[in-house]
């Protein structure tokens, strides 16, 4: 996906764009509201990631602009304001939703996915392995004879498997797909999940394999 | 606190104007209808005493007229008129003496005479008591005969004073009649001027009643002169007061953006690092960082909307929300969260709209935070149940209910959890301010509702409720 990230604190737009990179993300930054006007005119982008106080204007007078010019590219508000005096207004303006800072990226990855979602999803973001289709946007597992929609975590544990095939990932590495920092979890934690996807992939030239003492790979026919 | 709890006054009345206005003016008018009352029984006796004496003298003067010198002797041919004239006058009985040259001539030997001086031959009136009741007696002196030495002769005529009695009790009875119908009037309008006095007052009050609770403009009221001051001093405080609450919300937000962009560089760097990192013990003491991160972000964050909710409780606007639409939009909004845990929100609504009166944001905090809670305690792959229904057993009642398959209170006493920064005793390993529940509570009282808590059964999870009177 790529995403435009309107955000004038330059040390935490590069970390969170460097963040989102990880995941495979393109993301382009703009650190007023004029730039990102050019940014908007000059590219097509899926998602702006918007602060509301910004140096040369409000935010929210930016977003209500861009709905009045009809643009629908959906944007997620990040504001630092406290929640009971912004929160509504926001949605009144326009935004697809707002997370408040600090964020989990997990939690705007979540975010961005249910707007994504709302907003009807995008032939993009469906991943193709062995004959199987993963909807990442709408969370559906295509194996070509059945539609499985996923649970959250199932998701985003095949999404990781899905987006390097072949490639071992060790069970710290998943973990830290799945799990919030806060949680305690035993790395037998992830065995759990493992073992629901390959129950989903059942059937399908698609499996799931364990490297001893490494982790797991996804891996095609034999 | 809001509008509703006005109806109870914090302030001890001492004294009322009005009754201090009303008492004096009645004072007023019962010095007023007791003077009027003795001024009246005065000037009435004493206009009936002329009379009398008018009537007693002319008496006299009839009897004097008839005295006659005849052969060295004076005679009298006493008229029947002059003792008639004053046997009209009630029962009254009627006593004369005449007396000349020392020896009484005719009529009563007894009655006592003045002694009028011949110098000053005008009548001479005296009240005595003379056998058994009072009199009023009246002497006149009047030479008889001629040539150099007439006879000096004193008629005296006196007359009982029932019927001045009976006239001046009479008097006395319209006096005080009048005097207490004088002070029933006065009474009344007494009333109406101490409450007209103060009407401006009640004016005033009502006028900044019925106002909303966040309205702060200056009283416009026309003020009496003697309150102008007074309004003067409710509008400079309402002005200070306006902007001490401005200055307070702009801090707020002023602090919370001070706080969290900070912590959210601190917080997306180290999520990076993370990600780069392949030691265990790196990784494990990078964790900790990021929990101590979250930690102050969400305490600072619960603290913040806690001063906010504060600032705001105490002027809930009480617009009309659709708590039903509200609670749908409000879980819709935490799903995404919730689903990072598989934690499913689902929402039990009436079919029919639920309004209530409130105040949009704070419930919609409240519930925030409820379902923060929920999600925070829950495991993975559990449910929350959020369930918006009517009260049972107490109408114009709702409860809004978020019901968790989590660990529960573990017995722990619930009343405390509401209290500021009290937190559950099985709680060690989750991150926390407990504020959570005291903003809730908060919001839930400020709506006239209460915080209900309660365990599903022990070991099987919490159950918060927000129990809110519906419109």
């Amino acid at each position: 996906m790529r995403f435009l990230l309107i955000e004038d604190n330059e040390r935490l737009a590069s970390a969170i764009a460097e963040r989102l990179r990880l995941d495979g993300h393109a993301v382009d930054h703009a650190t007023t509201l004029s730039a990102a006007r050019e940014c908007l005119d000059a590219a097509a982008f899926d998602l702006i990631l918007l602060d509301i106080m910004l140096p040369d204007g409000d935010g929210r007078q930016f977003l209500a602009g861009q709905r009045r010019a009809r643009n629908a590219i959906p944007v997620i508000v990040i504001t630092a304001r406290s929640a009971v005096s912004d929160r509504v207004s926001l949605l009144d303006l326009g935004a697809d939703d707002y997370i408040t800072k600090p964020f989990e990226f997990s939690e705007l990855e979540a975010r961005c996915r249910a707007v994504l979602r709302r907003r009807g999803g995008s032939a993009a973001n469906q991943t193709s392995f062995a004959g199987v289709t993963l909807d990442a946007t709408r969370g559906s597992l295509n194996t070509g004879r059945r539609i499985e929609t996923l649970r959250n975590r199932e998701l985003r544990l095949l999404e990781v498997l899905f987006n390097a095939p072949g490639q071992v990932f060790s069970k710290a590495q998943l973990m830290d797909r799945l799990f919030s920092f806060s949680e305690d979890v035993s790395e037998n934690a992830i065995e759990v999940y493992i073992a629901r996807l390959r129950k989903r992939l059942g059937g399908t030239d698609a499996r799931i394999e364990t490297v001893r003492g490494l982790g797991y790979r996804l891996v095609g026919p034999r | 606190m809001s509008g509703r709890r006005n109806e109870t006054s914090a302030t001890t009345a001492r004294g009322s104007i009005r009754r201090q206005l009303f008492v004096q003016l009645l004072a007023v008018a019962a010095i007023l209808s007791l003077a009027f009352f003795l001024i009246v029984r005065e000037v009435a006796g004493r206009v009936a005493e002329a009379t009398q004496d008018d009537i007693l003298a002319a008496s006299a003067t009839s009897i004097a007229d008839s005295l006659r010198f005849e052969g060295g002797e004076v005679t009298l041919d006493l008229p029947y008129s002059a003792l008639s004239m004053l046997g009209t006058i009630n029962e009254d009985r009627v006593f004369y003496r005449i007396v000349a040259d020392g020896r009484t001539l005719t009529g009563y030997d007894d009655l006592p005479q003045a002694r009028p001086s011949a110098t000053a031959p005008r009548p001479q009136f005296a009240t005595f008591d003379y056998r058994g009741d009072r009199v009023r007696a009246v002497t006149l002196l009047r030479p008889v005969g001629s040539g150099s030495t007439p006879v000096q002769v004193a008629v005296s005529v006196a007359q009982t004073r029932l019927g001045m009695a009976a006239i001046s009790a009479r008097i006395t009875s319209i006096a005080t009649a009048i005097g207490v119908g004088f002070f029933v009037v006065a009474t009344a309008l007494s009333l109406l001027a101490a409450r007209s006095a103060l009407s401006p007052l009640a004016r005033m009050t009502l006028s900044v009643t019925r106002r909303g609770p966040a309205d702060l403009r200056p009283l416009r009221t026309a003020a009496p002169r003697e309150l102008v001051p007074f309004v003067d001093a409710l509008n400079g405080f309402m002005a200070r007061l306006r902007t001490a609450l401005g200055q307070s919300e702009d801090f707020i937000t002023e602090a919370a953006h001070r706080v969290r962009t900070p912590l959210a560089t601190l917080r997306a760097q180290a999520e990076v690092t993370y990600r780069k990192l392949e030691r265990p013990e790196h990784r494990q003491a990078l964790r900790e960082m990021i929990r101590a991160i979250d930690e102050s972000a969400r305490s600072a964050g619960q603290m913040l909307d806690h001063a906010m909710v504060t600032l705001r409780t105490d002027s809930v606007a009480h617009e009309t929300v659709r708590l039903d639409e509200l609670v749908r939009e409000t879980c819709d909004r935490f799903a995404p969260t919730a689903g990072l845990k598989d934690i499913e929100i689902v929402t039990e609504l009436p079919p029919a709209p639920v309004v209530l009166a409130g105040d949009r944001i704070l419930l919609q905090n409240a519930l925030h935070n409820v379902l923060d809670n929920a999600v925070k305690y829950s495991p993975a792959d559990s449910t929350i149940t959020v369930r918006l229904s009517a009260e049972p057993g107490a109408p114009r009642r709702v409860r809004l209910s978020v019901a968790d398959q989590g660990r529960g209170f573990d017995g722990r006493d619930l009343k405390q959890l509401t209290r500021r920064f009290s937190r559950g005793s099985n709680v060690g390993d989750i991150v926390g301010s407990g504020l959570g529940l005291t903003i809730a509570d908060e919001v839930a009282r400020a709506h006239g509702g209460h915080l209900d808590i309660s365990e599903n059964s022990p070991g099987a999870g919490a159950c918060i409720a927000l129990v809110l009177p519906s419109a």
